[in-house]
């Protein structure tokens, strides 16, 4: 059996680990380690040897992040780390798992996150939805004060570290890690531009690490265990274990913890179950709402950053959305281009503008008033959601499935467009 | 005017944040908690409190989804109808949950038991469709199951 670190211990029916149910399974065991020995430069490169990449979407070398932050006696203070908890990527629903069942997992990553820049307050940033998930951190946070794993001269090591919970107002902006910062300092979720990286300028204008629930979960067991060992969990060069998910028409819609680079056709036959009776796999989008469509052709992809990047699309969080041959693809399209209109802060034109208008096209095409040149205009808007042209990755996420759908069903929009009525609709 | 114990529950969270606005938003859910929503006035209020313009606090309260500046009924249902959804059936929940209501989103049953919403994904997308009445998650949702759920909402 491979091992499953994030979730081993997260009993079927979901309830929590409680802080001595954690420790009898090695709990804080990588914390004490780290306070009891290690510097937090040892901390970074244990994390930057491990390959650890983060698992919100972007992918990005965490202890490469944290490198970034100022350390030592001249750095500003107080430094913060923050916990992304704001899940709000369509098709996603693996952070609330491990917030859910092993909330303490979460907290004794970002207290290592925070004794690895020298952070002096930590904030888990959650989304005002998850009410359960709320509760029993809120419940862990209150056990990890009590028996000293957070606060003043932690373990006697020296190092205080305050950690709040804040709950979101709600917009899917607030994943974006700038947004995130405006939302916490109780602003609209705008972006704001890079450079200054948050690492530098973040909270406040202090040094901030912004990391993804998964994540920081993964860091108590690349401490405690060492980076070789998350290396070999997985079965490619991008280490460790993934969180996989699959929704839509499947037999067994779920979340599955598996080595890295597990398979699109092992995760969508073995562990999803197939496709329900009646119905037959078109595509699916293999990250979330914002990556692009993959099909049939695509199936032996191995489910890390670089096999699925070289196959057209993104990782992103890991979770599939399938579509089926008795669901629209036009109509799919229309529904995630709405989310992206609707969910755009408003603070650059190309996506505030252009998916407004991408969304009206296709809302037009579902109820039988598709235009000739309809495509032509699609096409020619998205490419101005590309990076470059925005603050961040909302518009160019909202162009992968737009783009990918036009390309692999391109028959089924034209079909819409030919007949003016929805062939999926009676 | 806010209460002595909006007031105090608020200035508890500014204990905790450097700025004032920081804790706007909690403030305004403070509110909510109390009220069911967040008025002009209790706008201007906490804008005084917290040394805010009323375009200002406004301008945040009509970002987010989950604040609500438009009175509210004892419940509130919000209907997920992001993409998971929306394959596994939303189109057949939102009929139902509209016409069994008698309301479109946006508004109130007029004995004042119910606001129905529409919701981005809710990150449960093993269990769609799915809805939130108040605080809890409803999943695997189909009409029977909506007729009985709202019945335990009076």
């Amino acid at each position: 059996m491979p091992e499953k670190p994030l979730t081993q211990h997260i009993p079927a029916d979901r309830q929590a680990l409680d802080l001595r149910a954690y420790e009898s399974v090695g709990g804080y065991e990588g914390f004490r380690k780290a306070l009891g020995g290690m510097t937090p430069q040892a901390m970074q490169q244990v994390v930057k040897d491990s390959g650890l990449r983060g698992r919100g979407g972007a992918g990005f070398p965490t202890g490469m992040k944290w490198s970034f932050t100022p350390m030592g006696a001249d750095a500003p203070h107080p430094k913060y780390v923050v916990a992304n908890a704001d899940e709000m990527e369509p098709g996603t629903f693996k952070d609330r798992l491990l917030m859910e069942g092993n909330p303490h997992q979460l907290i004794e990553g970002l207290a290592l996150a925070g004794f690895a820049i020298e952070a002096d307050v930590a904030f888990i940033f959650i989304r005002g939805e998850y009410t359960l998930a709320q509760e029993r951190l809120t419940r862990a946070l209150a056990e990890a004060y009590e028996a000293g794993f957070l606060g003043k001269d932690i373990l006697k090591s020296g190092y205080s570290l305050e950690m709040r919970l804040h709950v979101s107002g709600g917009r899917y902006m607030c994943g974006e890690e700038t947004g995130l910062l405006n939302a916490l300092e109780g602003k609209r979720a705008n972006p704001r531009a890079k450079p200054p990286f948050p690492q530098v300028s973040g909270l406040w204008g202090k040094p901030t690490i912004v990391n993804n629930v998964e994540t920081l979960s993964n860091i108590p067991h690349i401490v405690a265990k060492g980076a070789e060992w998350f290396k070999g969990l997985s079965h490619s060069p991008d280490a460790g274990t993934k969180l996989y998910g699959a929704s839509g028409k499947v037999k067994r819609p779920g979340i599955w913890e598996l080595p890295m680079s597990t398979t699109i056709r092992e995760l969508l036959e073995e562990h999803a179950g197939g496709m329900r009776d009646g119905v037959r796999f078109r595509g699916l989008l293999p990250g979330g709402a914002s990556t692009d469509f993959l099909v049939e052709e695509h199936l032996d992809t191995p489910m890390d950053f670089t096999s699925v990047q070289n196959a057209g699309s993104r990782l992103g969080t890991g979770t599939m959305i399938v579509l089926d041959d008795q669901t629209c693809p036009v109509g799919m399209t229309s529904n995630l281009t709405a989310f992206f209109a609707q969910e755009s802060c408003g603070w650059c034109t190309p996506c505030w503008s252009g998916l407004g208008w991408a969304k009206q096209i296709l809302a037009a095409m579902e109820e039988g008033h598709g235009k000739e040149g309809d495509l032509d205009k699609l096409s020619f808007q998205s490419k101005f959601w590309s990076p470059g042209h925005t603050f961040c990755a909302l518009a160019p996420g909202a162009a992968e499935p737009l783009q990918s759908a036009l390309k692999f069903f391109r028959e089924d929009f034209e079909r819409h467009i030919r007949e003016q009525r929805c062939p999926w609709r009676a | 005017m806010l209460t002595a114990e909006e007031r105090q529950e608020i200035k508890a969270e500014l204990e905790h944040y450097p700025t004032k606005q920081a804790v706007c938003i909690d403030a305004m859910k403070i509110v909510q908690r109390h009220r069911g929503w967040v008025s002009d006035e209790s706008i201007r209020d906490i804008g005084e409190l917290l040394g805010m313009s009323v375009a200002d606090l406004d301008g945040v309260a009509t970002f987010y989804n989950l604040i609500h500046r438009k009175p509210v009924g004892r419940h509130v249902v919000m209907v997920c109808n992001s993409v998971s959804c929306w394959i596994m059936g939303y189109e057949t929940i939102r009929q139902h949950l509209t016409s069994r209501l008698g309301i479109d989103f946006g508004e109130t049953t007029p004995d004042g038991r119910f606001t129905l919403l529409p919701i981005v994904c809710l990150g449960a997308c093993d269990r769609a469709p799915a809805m939130m009445i108040d605080d809890q998650f409803y999943g695997d949702l189909d009409p029977a199951k909506i007729d009985q759920l709202l019945e335990e909402f009076k």
